[in-house]
């Protein structure tokens, strides 16, 4: 394998799977439609309990997490000098695109004032106290600087050389950015919640928030890559890219052996197992997150089920879930309203806009791969045979 | 409308560890300084034991902040023409107050907690160092300096809905059922002020229940009613502490020994008493300290003048720059190898 990238050809757009999904766009859109005529509360449970939901949770905290496995790809290749992953790059890169976009469209949708979200790119209006203020701009410079980093891709395919050779003599600056930046706002994904106090399960308040999202986050980046090389090779039968990833799994094992060791430390130290310990759904919650934490880190660092391509794709697939329902148990499950008597769970149009926004992402990243150059073992297993 | 004992209680050891966790040594040292309350702060001091449960001040608050709730269900609509009895069930996107009621087993004697019943009012509680303020992206939520008032700006909200997520006491709510709705609070009917006048609820109130004024004044009251022997006379004042209107006479009641919000969460403008413990009525046990100065400590600390972050980025960069040309070479030998 390991061929300079190629777009991907011979594979039909008009897939059954590719109609499905479609589908579920154009549903969403739908929803979404009624969402701007008639005002969030007709399409959401949203309630005065229950500020925030599944947009913010999904959409936003976990959408934009997905989106970091070009940060985390980066990080490892150019900062550590891992140069051998540098096949994986592109791909993630792509991702990395989609996840954020898509997390910026999900902000502006659950926006509540959504035609002045230009305020928050006016300075006079921004208040430096705000956690919030430091992620949304964060955020959407990183968008920005997504784009740039996808571009040689885009010129490449239209043989802009001049373009793609002014760029990548400034590439080294954009790449450096691009780590800080999701280092910055991730964490303060985290932060967010500091304010919320004794709304907020002592098992998730504490002081390590920032540290536990940001270092989750990039185990999740390797995870996704992991988890994106092994479906886009096996969907479309490329060479298999596994020699790369096991050995990408031992980094992965030792960020989620770190991250169990601070969460149960810091657990530990501050006695806050309580809520862990009487029969809620909280706590099954609680249990089932470190449980398939737990699972991962044991599978990515045990030699025998690293070298077997399924059980690092298990354990890529569990940690990724594991990361997903942290961050729902955190703005959510762990969070109690200050008032009694409400209860959230997402209504059926939400459920299906976020399955929409989902399904255009997948579409989307189909077509890109297909469009441009992007994966790095256009070969055909057969071929190789 | 009824309380009921808060669910998180019941995990054990929750509340306090909760309190621990934030106010840890190190955590102490990051976080900024509290904030002070405004010297001339404004306020309003509610005694439970003063409601009566008329809810005028829930109809009267509506008429002066151009209320209009959804209609009455079709029963009750003859004679309730005007609308003057519908009551929401809390404070939502566009309710700014509410009474409440505490129900205890049957019910029978006021202010008392078993067997008894005993009546809240809720809405904003002008905390010192806010929460709403704190987080708000846009600065929408605005602390006036003087009376220490927070008042909403709509024209700037995002209605990201943080400042609904993070106040203590769930009191900002977004109008949900509007195509342009916005975020609704009580700002203790500031726009009155500015004529002169003094919060409507507290102007209605015919108890002195709801009681305006300065911040230093209510709290002296309050203290001076939490001093008095219980079943003595004390003259109540209605409406404006400062005004001179008839005062309402009436025995004190036997109190539990505080005010809430003297220290709550660093302190907040608008302040309790009660003779039941102030978690039936739903204000929840806090510490002294407000949650956001750890979060604006830490912030200030990793963000000030960009500093960390910039040095950051020439580590990066100096990494980047030493290690590309090698990771491009290999690429290019790769690639070279194939064609
Ligand atoms: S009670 Fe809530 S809305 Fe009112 S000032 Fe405090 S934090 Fe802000
Ligand atoms: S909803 Fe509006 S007022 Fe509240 S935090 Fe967001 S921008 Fe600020
Ligand atoms: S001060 Fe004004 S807005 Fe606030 S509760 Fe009283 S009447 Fe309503």
């Amino acid at each position: 394998m390991s061929g300079h990238p190629e777009r991907l050809r011979g594979v039909s757009l008009f897939t059954p799977f590719s109609m499905v999904l479609g589908l579920l766009v154009l549903i969403a859109g739908v929803f979404l439609l009624k969402r701007f005529v008639y005002g969030l509360g007709d399409v959401s449970n949203l309630s005065p309990g229950y500020p925030w939901g599944l947009w913010v949770t999904w959409d936003l905290i976990i959408g934009s997490s997905l989106g970091c496995g070009g940060f985390a790809m980066a990080m490892l290749i150019y900062v550590f000098n891992k140069g051998h992953y540098h096949p994986l790059m592109r791909p993630a890169l792509v991702s990395s695109l989609f996840g954020y976009v898509l997390a910026g469209s999900a902000a502006v949708i659950d926006m509540g004032r959504w035609w002045q979200f230009y305020n928050l790119l006016l300075p006079w209006h921004w208040n430096f106290s705000s956690v919030m203020l430091e992620t949304g701009l964060c955020v959407s410079a990183y968008t920005m600087l997504l784009f740039v980093e996808n571009s040689p891709m885009v010129l490449e395919r239209f043989g802009l050389e001049k373009w793609r050779q002014r760029i990548a003599s400034v590439m080294w600056l954009i790449i450096s950015i691009g780590i800080l930046l999701p280092f910055m706002h991730q964490s303060s994904l985290g932060s967010i919640l500091l304010v919320v106090g004794h709304k907020l399960s002592p098992l998730y308040l504490t002081p390590w928030l920032p540290l536990l999202f940001v270092s989750s986050v990039l185990a999740m980046g390797y995870a996704l890559v992991v988890f994106e090389a092994t479906v886009v090779t096996r969907s479309f039968r490329l060479a298999s890219e596994h020699h790369m990833l096991s050995r990408l799994s031992t980094v992965i094992g030792w960020i989620l052996a770190a991250w169990l060791l601070l969460r149960w430390a810091d657990l530990l130290w501050r006695d806050a197992l309580g809520d862990a310990l009487v029969m809620t759904p909280l706590a099954a919650s609680f249990w089932f997150e470190n449980a398939l934490a737990l699972f991962a880190a044991i599978a990515f660092l045990s030699p025998a089920a690293r070298r077997d391509e399924v059980w690092t794709f298990l354990a890529a697939v569990a940690l990724l879930l594991f990361a997903i329902v942290y961050r729902f148990n955190a703005y959510l499950v762990a969070y109690t309203p200050a008032v009694d008597g409400y209860q959230y769970f997402p209504s059926v149009q939400e459920i299906l806009v976020t399955l929409g926004m989902i399904a255009f992402e997948i579409l989307a990243y189909v077509v890109v791969i297909k469009l441009f150059p992007v994966l790095h073992s256009p070969v055909r297993q057969a071929a190789h045979a | 409308m009824t309380l009921s004992r808060r669910q998180f209680l019941t995990g054990a050891g929750a509340g306090a560890a909760t309190a621990a966790c934030l106010v840890s040594a190190p955590a102490q040292a990051i976080s900024r300084e509290p904030k002070q309350m405004p010297e001339g702060a404004l306020g309003m001091l509610f005694d439970s034991t003063l409601c009566i449960g008329c809810q005028a001040c829930v109809s009267a608050c509506r008429a002066a902040n151009g209320v209009e709730l959804g209609a009455v269900p079709a029963p009750l609509a003859d004679w309730n023409a005007a609308n003057t009895w519908a009551v929401a069930d809390d404070l939502d996107g566009v309710t700014l107050n509410v009474i409440k009621v505490y129900r205890n087993g049957d019910a029978s004697v006021k202010d008392r907690e078993t067997n008894g019943f005993a009546f809240i009012k809720r809405n904003c509680l002008h905390c010192v160092d806010a929460s709403c303020v704190s987080v708000c992206p846009v600065s929408a939520m605005i602390k006036d300096p003087v009376t220490g008032i927070v008042t909403h700006d709509a024209s700037a909200c995002l209605g990201c809905r943080y400042c609904s997520y993070g106040c203590p006491f769930g009191v900002p709510q977004f109008d949900l059922n509007n195509t342009f709705g916005q975020i609704n609070k009580c700002e203790m009917c500031a726009h009155l002020q500015a004529q002169g006048g003094i919060p409507a609820c507290c102007d209605v109130c015919p108890t002195g229940a709801s009681l305006f004024g300065p911040v230093a004044l209510l709290q002296a009251e309050a203290e001076a009613r939490l001093a008095a022997e219980p079943g003595s006379l004390h003259q109540f004042p209605r409406g404006d502490i400062r005004a001179d209107r008839p005062l309402h006479e009436a025995p004190i009641p036997i109190y539990q020994k505080h005010v809430y919000g003297e220290t709550e969460v660093g302190g907040t403008q608008v302040r309790y008493l009660s003779a039941v413990p102030f978690e039936k009525l739903g204000l929840p046990q806090l510490g002294p300290d407000a949650p956001v100065r750890f979060v604006e400590g830490l912030q200030h600390k990793l963000y000030n003048y960009l500093l960390a972050p910039a040095l950051a980025l020439f580590g990066l960069a100096w990494a980047v720059r030493r290690n590309k040309p090698g990771i491009d070479a290999q690429d290019q030998a790769r690639h070279g190898k194939e064609n």
